[in-house]
């Protein structure tokens, strides 16, 4: 399946990229997702980055094609 | 009337002060209004480790950040009895000084429209997936985060 990934603020810093899409095999939560695509980043605090899977932050959703996924540092509105 | 339109929120750069004069002259025939209240938020020139804020160049998770607005739309027009409410909040780079955030509620008594305006406030702060990149003078950078 193919999910398209998109990359926030100091996420897409670290990442050196705001968009791509990515290939998957098997059955994967977004926090699985998460993990893999923050793997190797230089983010002090990951556990402060929200996945939003269609733009729903639940963690727990299991991907499906076609899928778009946000990678959310901490909001900073206002 | 135009209660519960979906509104575009998001502008580019700085919200000029102009754009509060004029809010508050089309709310003038509204008669029934008895109270406005309005918060405005300003890019403030924080100090760190020596360094001084300059500026604040905010982007967003735009499609998200839409709804996400309009639904706090929804929830504050279900909570309070307002008469209208109105958010704008900047994108891109915003000076220290000017501001980047403007919510404006109004309602027959003031409590209600007091109330109401701090309640887009804090969810807004809260739930809306906007990101501001806090530029100093020497043009290096710390992610903000809302406290």
């Amino acid at each position: 399946m193919t999910v398209t990934i998109k990359y926030f603020g100091l996420v897409a810093e670290a990442a050196e990229r705001f968009e791509e899409i990515l290939e998957l095999d098997g059955v994967l939560t977004a926090s699985e997702l998460k993990a893999q695509c923050l793997n190797g980043l230089a983010i002090a605090d990951k556990e402060s980055v929200q996945i939003a899977v269609n733009q729903n932050l639940d963690d727990k959703i299991t991907l499906k094609d076609g899928d778009e996924v946000a990678l959310l540092p901490p909001f900073a509105g206002g | 009337m135009d209660k519960k339109k979906p509104k575009k929120v998001f502008v580019q750069g700085a919200i000029p002060p102009e754009k509060i004069a004029n809010s508050v002259a089309n709310h003038q025939s509204k008669t029934e209004i008895g109270a406005h209240s309005i918060f405005l938020g300003q890019i403030r020139a924080d100090e760190v480790e020596g360094k001084t804020v300059t500026a604040i160049d905010y982007t967003a998770y735009e499609e998200m950040a839409e709804n996400v607005f309009h639904e706090i739309r929804e929830a504050a027009f279900a909570k309070f009895d307002i008469t209208c409410a109105h958010i704008y909040h900047s994108l891109g780079r915003v000076n220290v000084g000017e501001l980047c955030l403007f919510v404006f509620t109004s309602s027959a008594h003031r409590k209600i429209a007091i109330e109401a305006t701090n309640f887009f406030v804090e969810e807004i702060k809260a739930k809306v997936p906007v990101f501001g990149k806090e530029i100093f003078e020497d043009e290096t950078h710390q992610w903000k985060v809302n406290k």
